[in-house]
């Protein structure tokens, strides 16, 4: 055991981070940031969905970066236990998300008529 | 004694029926702090879930596009990129055995996360002020439920920093500080990445 290092032990099983996977992450990070950004504020394309699709896109692919750069997940970190956990995460929160949306979206199209939908029909809006 | 040797000798000749080495790292906090976080990970998408169901309902109460400030949401959002960088130069720093260095950018991250914070209660101040509070209407209710809960995650960590920036400074970088530290990079990065959801589908969503 070398003299200058005789007391330093780590963590078992902590990832080892390194300053140039710090930098990377944070370049993408602000990338992908910025991007999303710009195409709301500037107004740069003129189609909401399609706007919104990409703000998505690059939600998720920062999302990624973060993992992989900042919370160094890899497929073999404790064993693959961390991805597997995630996986399985990923899985519920699709369901119960776009299970919730679905749902409520069929729901509110079943319900009755909305106060304004009856007011549109009634014949003094023709006068 | 000779039927005791013959014993040990079929021990010894015997197949194994268990693993060489512990498939889990001791004591697992690491892991088990993991799934700490998947479950909360359910609970912001419930709370994403509330909001989307919930978004197109105002009844009256003003619209996002009218009062979201974009700009002071990309200062807050960049203040917890920051951090986050600011964070892992830290956790770099303790890889190294550098006790200064560390409680330094610690103590940067915590700036940094504290300004978040008050950009937070800035902004939930001013749209409560203008009639978009929580009581107002369903989509205002799932909006603080959401945001609310995020902000009190970051609160909470700040509180937690503040006690291991005293804990690593009374007792150095012991291994139990150390692994007190990696549990709570996690918990701070994951909180930025549940931050990007936040920013992509509530504001700028929202807004357009």
């Amino acid at each position: 055991m070398s003299s200058h290092d005789n007391t330093h032990q780590e963590v078992e099983g902590a990832p080892h981070a390194s300053f140039r996977e710090y930098m990377i992450g944070f370049g993408l990070s602000v990338i992908l940031t910025l991007i999303p950004f710009w195409l709301v504020m500037g107004e740069v394309i003129d189609h909401r969905g399609l706007t919104i699709f990409i703000v998505v896109i690059f939600g998720i692919a920062q999302m990624l970066v973060h993992m992989v750069y900042f919370l160094h997940l890899n497929a073999t970190s404790e064993d693959g236990w961390n991805i597997i956990s995630l996986a399985f995460t990923v899985m519920l929160v699709a369901i119960a998300v776009a299970g919730s949306v679905w749902v409520m979206y069929n729901l509110d199209n079943n319900m009755m008529p909305s106060m304004q939908d009856v007011m549109n029909t009634l014949p003094l809006n023709s006068n | 004694m000779s039927t005791n040797n013959s014993v040990a000798e079929q021990v010894d000749n015997a197949p194994l029926f268990h693993m060489q080495k512990d498939p889990h790292n001791e004591p697992g906090t690491l892991l088990g702090f993991w799934i700490y976080l998947m479950s909360d990970c359910l609970i912001f998408a419930m709370l994403f879930a509330t909001r989307a169901v919930l978004a197109p309902n105002y009844a009256g109460s003003p619209l996002p596009k009218e009062v979201f400030d974009i700009p002071l949401i990309l200062v807050s959002t960049f203040c917890l990129l920051f951090s986050s960088i600011t964070y892992g130069f830290s956790v770099l720093q303790m890889q190294q055995n550098k006790l200064n260095g560390t409680l330094i950018w610690l103590g940067v991250t915590w700036l940094l996360g504290a300004a978040f914070i008050g950009i937070e209660l800035y902004e939930f101040n001013h749209l409560i002020h203008i009639g978009a509070s929580p009581q107002s209407s369903a989509s205002w209710s799932s909006f603080f439920a959401l945001v609310g809960t995020h902000g009190l995650h970051v609160f909470f960590g700040l509180v937690w920093m503040v006690v291991l920036i005293i804990q690593t400074k009374k007792h150095g970088l012991t291994i139990a500080n150390q692994r007190r530290l990696f549990c709570l990079s996690m918990f701070w990065h994951f909180l930025d990445l549940i931050w990007i959801a936040v920013f992509s589908l509530v504001y700028l969503a929202g807004v357009l």
